[in-house]
């Protein structure tokens, strides 16, 4: 306890302290405390209570039993349900419920309610014994010459500085170096842009005005799982949009020659530039692309320029022409990189 | 006495190998102080028991792993689509184990309660003060439980790789790229290569089934031994001291009630589980990384951080070739950082400003510590914000409000509404100090009118019960940290007078506007005068009550006037 | 004596006017249920039938001959399917100018809208409204509509086809009440801001495919139990903290009462 404690009817200092009186307000007898016949039926409805759960417990095993999973039960108002899932959920918590709420009511109605009082002590050991433990440990520090042999404590503390290297070191082998990767993708010149899911290939006449195409390289699919499929997936993935060619304001790059886009046929990453989330809300009458993850917002028709949210970097864009047969490919491979930044990434 | 001679039997092997009889004549009795707002920590408690078993039995089903299955099972929407095993075996837990579905969703309401709990557990602890002298280190202790709670939720939610877990592990590796010099690194290591790479399942489930709950579990031991050991606060009251704890022993009161409770919180959590449904993965569909859904969000716990990623604004910046992403490296990596750590010093920073050094069992009101009551209530109103923030999309959708709008109201409002919310909340603090000293000064009020012979109309106080009196004179008045001397009586500058006047200006703000508690001797006059005011009074308040239409409250005048008197409200029956 | 209060009055007036809107429209919905349902195949009757209901209740916006106003796109050229989707989810005719056409009660019996569509399809070539066998969805790939709806549909309609925000209060709808034949067009005319998928990209099969899941996730049951809107993670956590933390809160409050 320390000095300032709060004690009496403190007339110290002038202030009031609220602890004089230490008895506890008068105790109110229950219904139980006096009537026998509370008493009992108290101890009826406990014993009710109990039953009850024992009653649920086994409807748990029945339905546990007699239910198949893909049995659906229609509930009004609110749904068809899975009747498996519901009739254990219900019957297992009703048991544990009636459980607490039987012992709840024992301990309200027929245990003691009388408040008792017990003393606090002080948290801090008396001075004597602080002193005592100080010179013991100092004792103990004498003892083993810790801090008069200069030396051998340095060099204690010095090969437990280094111990923790290994444990770090090996992890190293938790995954390869970046490296490159982050800067490539398999969008080369010439590879041609497919639809994704059917991997067909696609030609402009396809895409009218106003219409979307979640795309990938015409390789994706041929990559397997294990060579990493899905990392390339989370690169690789492309959106092509076709807006009139008299409403795109700008674009990335590309000459009155070598166009990167289309006839109005434009090609961006659908990996947003903030956190990564694939982005495809695109709203045709504003040009706009959204991320449905934190809501950046892309202008499509001013070269993927950010026009809203937290996205920094605009979205990059894919030059592409068609190849011989009229299918669109790649004019050349992603000028910077996609996805979020990065320290490397400048 | 039978009885004793069995019990003692048996207590005796234990007694001689571990001294059991000394611990328990201690212990079996331990008073707790009972209180609703006492059992939010329990709440807690037993939310994670009920996640730790209903987790154990998921592991025995679940396959954590990234290998490539094609799926050919019972729910039929999802057949011959290619899928890691991990969501086939989440699947299968759904719609092929029976109870499996009602053991995940257990395990996920469960999450989401123990979170919750943790949370409501932490406001109460933080406005009534309880973190104070002597308990700083067990508020510490909450604050690494509560992180340690969104690790481990965040880890589960990413388990069953379905569509939004592989979601929240994207942004997850974004913000991991955004921390500067390092991030490419960590990205790489943690995922073995390239998002989403083959092996992050395995290695999340690690962690999330071992690491994580072995420092909750012991975080949680560590925290409960030093509630045991400190004893638990308490509301003041008439007969409640610091130096007292006045609750209910126990064995068997405390054990039935707390026991009692964990069944309760159970059958709550299973009953939920059984009739509302939760992350139903098979809806998402399995991760892919082309995919994604709109409304895509994190569990309630992490959507204050989302709602940080998505009201940032986008700064970025390139430094001799270098990008370092704030819009993401700040929400993402600082502010819960920060936020963290000031929680954790809190308690210190308080005492530190109120240069309150003693022990405090008895709670404070949250009114009478008006700058902390009101930092809560701005911290909440920040925390909240983002929290909007995060559900944008899905607010904007259910109230048609244009997403934007509500980013811009999050941008502006994250700065402007805080500091109202806090000025607000002291003001009213401070009022409720007023009313209370009103209280003590002119006794309570009891409605009823008296016409003065001279004619004018005053109003019967009646004094305050003790419980009352107990409560507001709970308040602990400390005076602020006093200002530095700048020189020592030698003249010499003292060197650590700048810092020292600092904190003592800090000090002075904290205690801006204080409601001073009324001296002894203010509070006997003042108490005199209540008493004669009651006795006149009185019969004024009998008489009425005697007016009192059939069914009324009070029949007898003679008792409505000893009532008032002894300063209670006068009771029907 | 009771007296009555001041409001009576306009409020029995409301009464009356929001009891005749009900029945109105009560018979209006009876009437397009008798109306015959298949009202294509464009003859010179009914396109003039569409040019007498157009020039009665499109063209103040969308111009006499169709060629669209300041406000209002030119129909010219979005084909039949177009009319039938705006027209018969009630989305035209429009209320009033908002960030989008907000789906109403059907104004047109269908064979008004046939003869809407007929005339529209006369000014110009374009989509035409799908044939019934064009979207009888019945044998389509019910998992490879699912893998295509989370390539091309969940991000603007979620993930069970429940909507979601787009940017500046503009909005993806709700899939659940959609008829094939509607969704089929919307993928087909990309109405609003929603982006055209030609069939080119999106084949009829694929979008029978797509059709068939949406029908599969309307009907599909709740199986863990309420569903609470089906839209993720944010109602979940309203959920665990009202009825959740609500709950248990009572119970906390029920366990210190004391009992008299």
């Amino acid at each position: 306890m320390s000095e300032h404690n709060t004690s009496d009817v403190g007339v110290e200092g002038g202030t009031v302290e609220p602890n004089g009186d230490v008895a506890l307000p008068d105790h109110h007898p229950r219904r139980t405390d006096f009537d026998p016949r509370a008493a009992k039926r108290a101890e009826r409805q406990v014993t009710f209570l109990f039953t009850l759960s024992a009653l649920f417990t086994l409807l748990f095993v029945v339905a546990y039993v007699q239910i198949p999973t893909d049995a659906v039960v229609p509930i009004p108002f609110v749904g068809t349900w899975s009747a498996s899932n519901a009739a254990l959920g219900v019957t297992f918590g009703l048991a544990a419920f009636f459980i607490g709420a039987g012992v709840m009511q024992w301990a309200k109605k027929l245990m003691s309610d009388k408040e008792v009082v017990a003393m606090r002590h002080s948290l801090a050991s008396p001075q004597e014994s602080r002193e005592e433990a100080i010179s013991e440990f100092m004792d103990g520090v004498d003892d083993s010459g810790f801090a008069t042999r200069r030396v051998l404590r340095r060099s204690l503390l010095g090969a437990m500085a280094l111990f923790p290297i290994p444990l770090i070191v090996i992890l190293r082998d938790l995954g390869p170096l970046p490296g490159d990767s982050l800067f490539i993708t398999n969008w080369v010149p010439g590879m041609r842009v497919v639809l994704d899911v059917t991997g067909a290939p696609i030609r402009p006449s396809d895409i009218p005005v106003g219409g979307i195409v979640s795309a990938m390289p015409a390789n994706l699919p041929e990559i397997q799982h294990r060579d990493g499929n899905l990392n390339a997936r989370a690169k690789d993935v492309v959106l092509l949009v076709r807006i009139n060619p008299d409403e795109i304001r700008s674009q990335q790059g590309g000459t009155p020659e070598e166009p990167w886009d289309y006839e109005g046929v434009l090609c961006f990453s659908k990996i947003c530039t903030h956190v990564g989330c694939p982005i495809a809300l695109y709203e045709q009458r504003t040009h706009h692309l959204l991320c449905p993850c934190h809501q950046s917002t892309f202008d499509l028709a001013d070269s993927g320029n950010v026009v809203f949210g937290p996205a920094a970097r605009e979205l990059p864009q894919l030059p592409i022409r068609l190849d011989a047969e009229g299918y669109i490919v790649a004019r050349d491979s992603f000028q910077q990189p996609v996805g979020p930044s990065f320290w490397e990434r400048g | 006495m039978s009885v004793m001679n069995k019990l003692g039997e048996q207590a005796e092997f234990l007694d001689d190998r571990l001294t059991v009889a000394n611990w328990g004549k201690r212990n079996l009795r331990k008073v707790f102080p009972e209180h609703w707002t006492f059992m939010f920590g329990e709440m807690a408690l037993y939310s994670f028991i009920i996640v730790l078993l209903s987790g154990i039995y998921l592991t025995l089903w679940f396959k954590p792993s990234m290998n490539e299955v094609v799926y050919n099972g019972t729910y039929t929407p999802l057949n011959g689509i290619e899928m890691s095993e991990a969501y086939k075996s989440t699947l299968d837990i759904s719609f092929d184990v029976r109870g499996g579905l009602l053991m995940r969703q257990i395990h996920h309401w469960g999450a989401m309660l123990f979170i919750a709990s943790m949370t409501i557990h932490m406001m109460r602890v933080f406005f009534t003060g309880a973190f104070r002298k002597p308990r700083e280190i067990n508020w510490t202790i909450g604050v690494l439980l509560l992180t340690m709670g969104f690790v481990e939720g965040f880890a589960g939610y990413s388990l069953p790789d379905d569509l939004l877990s592989g979601t929240g592990l994207r942004i997850a590796e974004g913000i991991m790229l955004s921390i500067p010099v390092v991030g490419t690194y960590i990205s790489f290591f943690a995922f073995g290569g390239e998002f989403p790479g083959d092996e992050f399942i395995s290695r999340l489930y690690g962690i999330h089934i071992l690491l994580i709950p072995g420092i909750i579990l012991g975080l949680i031991t560590a925290h409960m031994l030093i509630v045991w050991y400190q004893k638990h606060t308490q509301y003041p009251g008439k007969g409640k001291t610091n130096d007292n704890v006045v609750g209910y022993p126990f064995m068997p009161v405390y054990m039935a009630k707390a026991g009692g409770f964990f069944f309760i919180v159970f059958g709550i959590t299973v009953f939920l589980s059984g009739v509302a449904t939760i992350n139903p993965i098979w809806s998402y569909g399995p991760y892919m990384p082309d995919q994604i859904t709109a409304g895509s969000q994190p569990d309630w716990y992490m959507g204050w951080l989302e709602g940080a990623l998505r009201a940032m604004p986008n700064w970025e910046t390139v430094i001799a070739g270098h990008t370092i992403s704030w819009n993401v490296f700040i929400p993402g990596a600082i502010v819960l950082g920060v936020i963290i750590q000031l929680m954790i010093i809190y308690p210190w920073l308080e005492a530190k400003v109120t240069g309150d050094k003693r022990e405090h069992h008895l709670l404070d009101r949250p009114r009478n510590a008006p700058t902390r009551t009101a930092i809560g209530a701005m911290s909440l109103s920040f925390y909240m914000l983002l929290l909007i923030g995060g559900g944008n999309d899905v607010i904007g959708t259910q109230f048609d409000i244009s997403i934007n709008a509500i980013t811009w109201f999050i941008r502006i409002g994250i700065i402007v509404i805080p500091p109202i919310v806090f000025v607000i909340t002291k003001r009213i603090c401070l009022s409720l100090q007023r009313a209370d000293r009103e209280k003590l000064m002119h006794g309570r009020e009891t409605g009823t009118i008296m016409r003065l012979p001279h004619g004018e109309f005053i109003e019967v106080h009646a004094p305050l019960s003790e419980n009352e009196k107990a409560v507001i004179l709970s308040k602990t008045d400390i005076t602020p940290l006093p200002w530095p001397e700048k020189t020592d009586a030698d003249g010499v500058r003292d060197p650590s007078y700048k810092k020292d006047h600092r904190w003592a200006r800090l000090s002075h703000w904290w205690y801006t506007d204080n409601i001073a508690k009324p001296t002894a001797a203010e509070l006997a006059t003042a108490e005199e005068h209540i008493r004669h005011s009651a006795a006149e009074g009185a019969p004024i308040i009998a008489h009425r009550a005697s007016l009192e239409p059939e069914g009324g409250v009070l029949h007898d005048p003679a008792a409505a006037a000893a009532e008032a008197e002894e300063g209670k409200e006068p009771v029907g029956k | 004596m009771r007296r009555r209060h001041r409001a009576a009055a306009p409020m029995l007036v409301l009464l009356t006017l929001a009891l005749i809107g009900v029945l109105y429209a009560a018979a209006g919905s009876a009437t397009s249920a008798q109306a015959s349902s298949d009202a294509r195949g464009a003859n010179a009757e009914l396109i003039k039938q569409g040019q007498q209901l157009f020039a009665e209740g499109c063209s103040s916006c969308h111009g006499l001959g169709a060629q669209g106003g300041p406000e209002a796109p030119t129909l010219i050229g979005v084909g039949s399917a177009a009319v039938d989707f705006q027209v018969s989810t009630g989305r035209m005719p429009l209320a009033a100018p908002g960030a989008q056409a907000p789906q109403k009660p059907v104004i047109y019996n269908d064979e008004e809208i046939a003869a809407l569509a007929a005339f529209v399809a006369s000014l110009g070539p374009g989509p035409q409204i799908p044939t019934d066998e064009e979207i009888n969805y019945q044998d389509a790939d019910l998992a490879e509509g699912g893998e295509l709806f989370r390539t091309n549909c969940s991000q603007c309609h979620n993930f069970t086809g429940e909507g979601g925000a787009l940017s500046n209060g503009a909005y993806a709808p709700n899939l659940m009440n959609a008829t094939p034949r509607q969704i089929y067009e919307a993928m087909l005319t990309g109405p609003e801001n929603m982006p055209v998928f030609s069939n080119e990209t999106l084949t009829p099969e694929n979008k029978r495919a797509i059709i068939k899941y949406i029908q599969h996730m309307d009907e599909q049951p709740d199986y863990g139990g309420w569903g609470i809107g089906s839209l993720g993670p944010v109602t979940e956590g309203l959920f665990i903290w009202v009825i959740g933390i609500g709950l248990m809160i009572g119970a906390a409050v029920w366990i210190g009462a004391r009992v008299r």
